[in-house]
């Protein structure tokens, strides 16, 4: 059968990178399965974004799929569409981003399709059949597994693939799908929080901080050295349930999965659901009061201080060295 | 109000999980096992649920024997009554949610309450493939439910900030962390539940064909990152973060 589909992702109307991590991976699938890499943009208005996304990222070919239905994320309503592009373009593998959109979207689509479903591919390969891996048990074991349905649906760890530039150029077509909005779903709002700083799944660097910082305030002085090397701030989940940071800042097992190039983690002690989410990063760096938290046994380099003194000391030391902005 | 939530019995993610050496599965004797952390937000939310509007709560799990465990502690904290499909196979989601699937038409409740995700297969697919299965609207990831005049809204947890949903009844709610605090069982609760019913049934008798769509081929454990080291002072951590790990 062969072919790939990929349903892009946009937030607010804007490409996330998760998309085009997503692409990087339909372009290791085709080469184990054959066929084209297709993308689906759904939404109200989104040929720009189509553009976009044929713009040398791996695609062969985009399908913009306009519709008021789509104006605003909806399972209920996406379901559908990505069914029938999936039928249209005969796609063996169909695949989004492990997002929290990703999440939601997939598991109703493999269902619709009857396909079996891999969440968190971060490989496909070929060992006498499609396989992939996938991490579980908190990124404690890793499986390879076997889809046995002719059509395949895959969520994709993007920290695992990196975006294509200079591909050639996608073809972008229009996509009619025959989708009537459901009654029984109403998207409300999305609340987004406003930032200037990249976004955690694609920064280079994350600072993120713990329960041991004790509020929200003390986040100011992570912000100060996030914003002195270009990077994002992120957080335990413990500091998210004390109110001390945004639900969209938790790292981990069941928040956003990191792999920067530079990670410190702040006042973490590094507990497993923790680690799930960065222990893929390139450089860790703790610092922590306590030389016993485990979060040392994941450090490339330890500094066992208090945050408080440490934080800014490194941010000034920074600034003084020239290092970052 | 008729609420169904669901248990699944897990290993105890506070226990370091063992692979067996020739990659079969994971190593079970000796093993810890609780109810899914995310299954008690829901068994919770449903015991408010019911404060709030009256009703019946009727707790699931999908299982080996060993799952009406979890199904008790669920009605000691407060569910009325259980059912436990029972099953020794390892499932895939898929099947799982064919499985509930049949349940709730049965039991034909006004919401479904489960978990997001489980914290050992970590698939986060049940809840969706349900509502799939069911037609039912789905709302997941929920922080905070409120329900009124027949629709669920619903403030969920999603990337760039948070997203609110309504959905109307019946509905699928997955629940995230911070939806609520899950209340320990009672004494009382714990005397109370020896005597709440539990039916027990197979797949076959619901008339699931609960082969897998997904099979596990191999387990192995992931690259271990090597030892790092503790450096003396914020001078000599940018040096090495420039020099050796060329991070900066
Ligand atoms: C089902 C489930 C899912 C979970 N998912 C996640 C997840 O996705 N992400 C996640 O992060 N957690 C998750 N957790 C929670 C996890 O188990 C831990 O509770 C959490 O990570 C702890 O956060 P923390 O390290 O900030 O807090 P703590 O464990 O309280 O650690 C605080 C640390 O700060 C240090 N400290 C205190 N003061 C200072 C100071 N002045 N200077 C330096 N260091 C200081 C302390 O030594 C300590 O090590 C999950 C738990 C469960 C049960």
């Amino acid at each position: 059968m062969g072919n790939v589909l990929v349903v892009a992702e946009l937030q607010a109307g804007v490409v996330r990178k998760v998309t085009l991590d997503t692409i990087a991976f339909a372009r290791q699938a085709v080469d184990v399965i054959g066929g084209q890499v297709h993308v689906l943009v759904l939404g109200d208005g989104v040929d720009a974004q189509a553009a976009e996304i044929a713009a040398g990222h791996g695609a062969d070919v985009v399908h913009a799929g306009n519709g008021a239905a789509f104006a605003n994320y909806i399972a209920e309503n996406f379901t559908p569409a990505v069914v029938q592009a999936a039928e249209a373009v005969d796609a063996e593998i169909v695949c989004a981003p492990s997002s929290m959109f990703g999440k939601d979207l997939m598991p109703c689509v493999a269902a619709k399709l009857g396909a079996g479903m891999v969440s968190d591919a971060t490989e496909v390969f070929d060992d006498g059949g499609v396989r992939f891996k996938r991490p579980l048990w908190s990124g404690n074991v890793i499986t390879t597994l076997e889809v046995t349905t002719p059509r395949k649906v895959a969520t994709v760890r993007t920290t695992e693939f990196e975006a294509i530039s200079g591909y050639a150029d996608a073809s972008v077509q229009a996509f009619t799908a025959d989708v009537g909005a459901r009654d029984d779903a109403e998207f409300v709002s999305f609340d987004q929080v406003k930032s200037d700083r990249p976004e955690l799944t694609d920064a280079a660097v994350v600072i993120a901080g713990g329960r041991g910082l004790g509020s929200g305030e003390n986040f100011d002085m992570l912000m100060t050295l996030a914003d002195q090397l270009g990077g994002a701030v992120g957080a335990s989940r413990a500091a998210v349930d004390s109110g001390y940071a945004p639900n969209d800042w938790q790292i981990g097992q069941t928040g956003k999965v990191v792999a920067p190039n530079l990670y410190i983690a702040v006042a973490i002690s590094g507990a497993i659901q923790h680690l799930a989410g960065m222990k893929g990063s390139k450089t860790i760096v703790a610092i922590n009061k306590d030389g016993d938290a485990p979060i040392f046994e994941v450090a490339d380099y330890g500094l066992v201080a208090d945050a408080f003194t440490a934080v800014p000391e490194l941010t000034e030391k920074l600034k003084s060295l020239g290092i970052g902005s | 109000m008729k609420i169904v939530t669901t248990v699944k019995r897990v290993t105890d993610p506070d226990m370091k999980v063992k692979i067996k050496p020739d990659g079969t599965g994971i190593v079970t004797d000796g093993v810890e096992y609780r109810m899914n952390y995310f299954d008690e937000y829901g068994v919770e939310e449903a015991i408010r649920l019911k404060q709030e509007h009256g009703g019946e709560i009727v707790v699931v799990s999908v299982g080996a024997d060993a799952s009406t465990k979890e199904i008790r502690t669920a009605l000691a904290m407060g569910a009325d009554r259980g059912i436990l499909v029972e099953t020794d196979e390892e499932l895939d989601s898929d099947a799982v949610a064919r499985v509930l699937a049949e349940v709730i038409k049965e039991e034909a409740p006004d919401i479904v309450l489960m978990g997001k995700q489980s914290v050992d297969t970590d698939r986060n697919q049940a809840g969706q493939m349900l509502a799939a299965y069911l037609g039912y609207p789905q709302a997941t990831f929920a922080f905070e439910l409120k329900v009124a005049d027949g629709w669920a809204t619903v403030g969920r947890e999603v990337d760039g900030g948070t997203s609110t949903k309504r959905v109307k009844l019946p509905a699928i709610v997955t629940a995230d962390l911070r939806l609520n605090e899950p209340r320990y069982a009672s004494l009382p609760g714990i005397i109370k539940a020896k005597r709440k019913k539990i039916d027990r049934k197979t797949p076959g008798d619901l008339g699931v064909d609960t082969a897998n769509r997904v099979n596990v081929l191999q387990y192995e454990a992931p690259e271990t990152r090597a030892a790092g080291q503790i450096v003396e002072s914020v001078d000599e951590l940018i040096e090495k973060l420039r020099t050796e790990a060329k991070a900066l």
